[in-house]
């Protein structure tokens, strides 16, 4: 896992459209299908600054506490530079918090949980409990509807049953690169490979004040595209014409659960 | 002899407290934090430890348990401890955590936290001035000097949150005062947040296409940064970038309702799980307990003797365990509310600060509630401190902060419903 050498590689952050995707048909905002997205992670990880990279490549000047949720939108291009080629709007939802919040800010924080395409979890690479706490808040996000109380039912154990069977893609960003020495970096790495693994997920790790680390044509950026297409691919194409839940109105007040169902 | 297995108890128990608070640094404060700094801890522990000796101290004195001789040692060098912690450690401390946040004074850390701490020590001191805390005839740098200014921070400190504290939770706890609040009204302001959200989504999409097709263009939309941005943009002005600014000022304005709204609906949801709260049993139990003990306050304003002995013993016992626990509840609450990775150690310190000066405006103010013959401890060991001047102070804070908790309170609730009634 090391990071591409990036002499050979255009200083400017935006992705090279190639000319026969600016068809008319593209410049027309209405008509762009759009996918949701969440950014889960601890407090002070990163997130605000990292979904202000990916929207508007540039880096967040005056990070604050997010308060709710903040959203912004990336507009993808999916399978680009093939035939095929649609353009998206990609919606990344930035909850804010902390995974040992009161009962009643979960409840409330269920609300954004809805109907979700895709999970980016981010953490901290010089905090562990970041890393740790990331089990929680998939599964937090991933258990919604059986949270008539927001008591998460396992307890925050990490089970791997629960993620063999996840149908949403997930992806695993760590942050604050440029916070660890180089002695310790092969350490650390080596750690937040097996964090992936346990997600089944690819990770990327950066510094979310320094806009090369995504720039285009480096290994980062070639993952998140392809994380993007993934997302895009199980929300429209997977199941042509069949309607996906996602995961389905939850049933907060009635109390009974619902199981994701299973698609082959 | 004596004197020494009074001691090892003594230190023997000092120990398990210090275990104590770190377990609690441990698993309650830091759990969600990684302890880089074990300095933080350390003292943190610590500092709970000689305030919980004091205590012991005291339930040591009613109890007549150990040599009255090792007792008064081990007051004064308790005290002696808890003085030199509260006024110089910890605030030194916290100086030099705040200066390694800055980013500027990082090479000269020790230096400016020296400034800091010599900054705190000048008004602390001039603290004293105002107050007929103590005769003239002590020399400075006494005991009595420092405890005085201590006292008076500590009992002020107890009188704001007591009062609130008496305020609040017949006000939290009684169904008169909570709001119904039903499932319906959770979901309506749960589909206009989601209907903001929604309005700031589409908006964002927009500027998201705007800036896309700016960028193919070749007109690249920055923020003026540094002079020459802003002597540029001044001049040349792309109408996409002016577009961008007035959705961005939409933008600001919905995200600002946004947090607005999912504040209140929190705040429902909070209410909600109170009122299911206060109809268990465990609910009612504490509900109970909290008037008991503001009557038993009220009566102490009054003055009135206590006409059992054992009965006040046990009183005393009751008021120190739950006011110990009742603190370090409101601690951790406070702490979650307001920390973060980067501040977290100067919060904590900020926190062993309050914790050790409360503790010791304890010990003053107990002694009110303690009958006369076990009074000559404190009495002796704290010296010559005007202690009428305390419980007069700590009467007059009480009531002018219960006065404002409970003028703020209807303010918040006449102005709530409202809120809450608009379509």
């Amino acid at each position: 896992m090391k990071l591409k050498t990036l002499s050979s590689i255009p200083s400017s952050g935006w992705p090279t459209i190639p000319e026969q995707a600016l068809t008319p048909g593209c410049g027309k905002m209405a008509s762009l299908d759009r996918v949701k997205v969440l950014v889960l992670g601890d407090s002070g990880v990163g997130k605000s600054s990292l979904v202000h990279l990916l929207c508007q490549n540039q880096v967040l000047g005056n990070p604050s506490w997010t308060v709710g949720c903040s959203v912004d939108v990336r507009v993808h291009d999916y399978k680009e530079g093939t035939p095929e080629e649609k353009t998206y709007y990609i919606e990344l939802w930035d909850v804010g918090g902390s995974v040992g919040s009161a009962s009643s800010v979960k409840s409330t924080r269920a609300v954004f949980y809805n109907s979700v395409n895709g999970i980016i979890l981010v953490h901290d690479l010089t905090n562990k409990k970041s890393s740790q706490n990331l089990y929680r808040w998939s599964l937090e996000a991933l258990n919604r509807d059986l949270v008539p109380t927001g008591v998460l039912v396992t307890n925050g154990d990490y089970d791997r049953e629960q993620f063999a069977d996840n149908q949403i893609p997930l992806l695993v960003i760590g942050t604050k690169l440029d916070q660890i020495h180089e002695a310790k970096r092969h350490e650390v790495l080596t750690r937040t490979a097996f964090l992936a693994e346990d997600f089944n997920a690819e990770e990327i790790n950066l510094d979310c004040t320094n806009p090369r680390y995504l720039a285009a044509g480096s290994s980062n950026a070639v993952k998140l595209s392809r994380f993007f297409d993934k997302v895009i691919e199980k929300r429209y194409f997977l199941r042509e014409g069949n309607q996906i839940p996602g995961f389905s109105d939850r049933k907060r007040f009635g109390g009974g659960t619902l199981k994701s169902l299973h698609y082959d | 002899m004596s004197f020494l297995i009074d001691s090892s108890i003594m230190i023997t128990s000092q120990i398990l407290f210090f275990g104590f608070g770190w377990l609690f640094f441990m698993r309650q404060l830091f759990k969600d934090y990684e302890v880089r700094q074990y300095v933080v801890q350390v003292i943190f522990s610590v500092t709970f430890a000689f305030s919980c000796t004091m205590f012991e101290l005291i339930i040591f004195e009613i109890l007549k348990v150990l040599n009255s001789s090792s007792r008064y040692f081990h007051w004064k060098m308790n005290l002696c401890v808890i003085l030199l912690i509260l006024v110089f450690m910890v605030p030194f401390y916290i100086g030099y955590f705040i200066v390694s946040n800055i980013r500027l004074l990082h090479r000269q850390r020790l230096l400016f936290s020296c400034l800091l701490w010599l900054t705190f020590m000048y008004f602390f001191w001039k603290l004293g001035d105002p107050f007929p805390i103590l005769s003239p005839k002590h020399g400075i740098l006494s005991i009595e000097q420092l405890i005085s200014r201590v006292g008076v921070i500590g009992v002020t400190l107890m009188a704001l949150l007591s009062g609130f504290g008496a305020v609040n939770c017949p006000y939290t706890y009684m169904s008169y005062f909570l709001r119904n609040v039903t499932d319906a009204d959770i979901l309506a302001l749960e589909r206009r947040l989601l209907q903001t959200m929604d309005m700031i989504i589409s908006k964002k999409k927009r500027m998201a296409m705007t800036r896309r097709t700016m960028f193919q263009k070749g007109e690249v939309h920055n923020k003026p940064s540094g002079f020459w941005g802003m002597i540029k943009s001044v001049t040349t002005s792309a109408p996409g970038s002016e577009n961008l600014t007035l959705i961005q000022q939409e933008v600001d304005a919905l995200e600002e309702l946004s947090r607005q709204l999912f504040l209140e609906t929190a705040d429902l949801y909070a209410t909600k799980e109170r009122i299911e709260y206060s109809k268990t049993f465990k609910g009612k139990y504490f509900n109970f307990l909290g008037y008991f003990f503001s009557i038993y306050c009220v009566w102490k304003i009054f003055m009135v003797k206590f006409w059992s002995q054992h009965i006040s013993f046990i009183l005393v016992g009751i008021i120190i365990v739950t006011s110990i626990r009742g603190l370090l509840i409101t601690l951790t609450k406070f702490f979650y509310a307001i920390s973060s990775s980067k501040s977290s150690n100067v919060i904590v310190l900020l926190l062993a600060q309050i914790m050790g000066m409360y503790f010791v405006s304890s010990v003053l103010l107990i002694r009110m509630s303690m009958p006369l013959e076990y009074r000559t401890i404190i009495t002796e060991v704290l010296g010559e401190l005007q202690f009428n001047f305390y419980h007069r102070w700590f009467d007059v804070i009480f009531l002018v902060s219960a006065l404002s908790s409970i003028l703020f309170l209807y303010l918040a609730h006449k102005q709530a419903p409202e809120k809450h009634m608009a379509p």
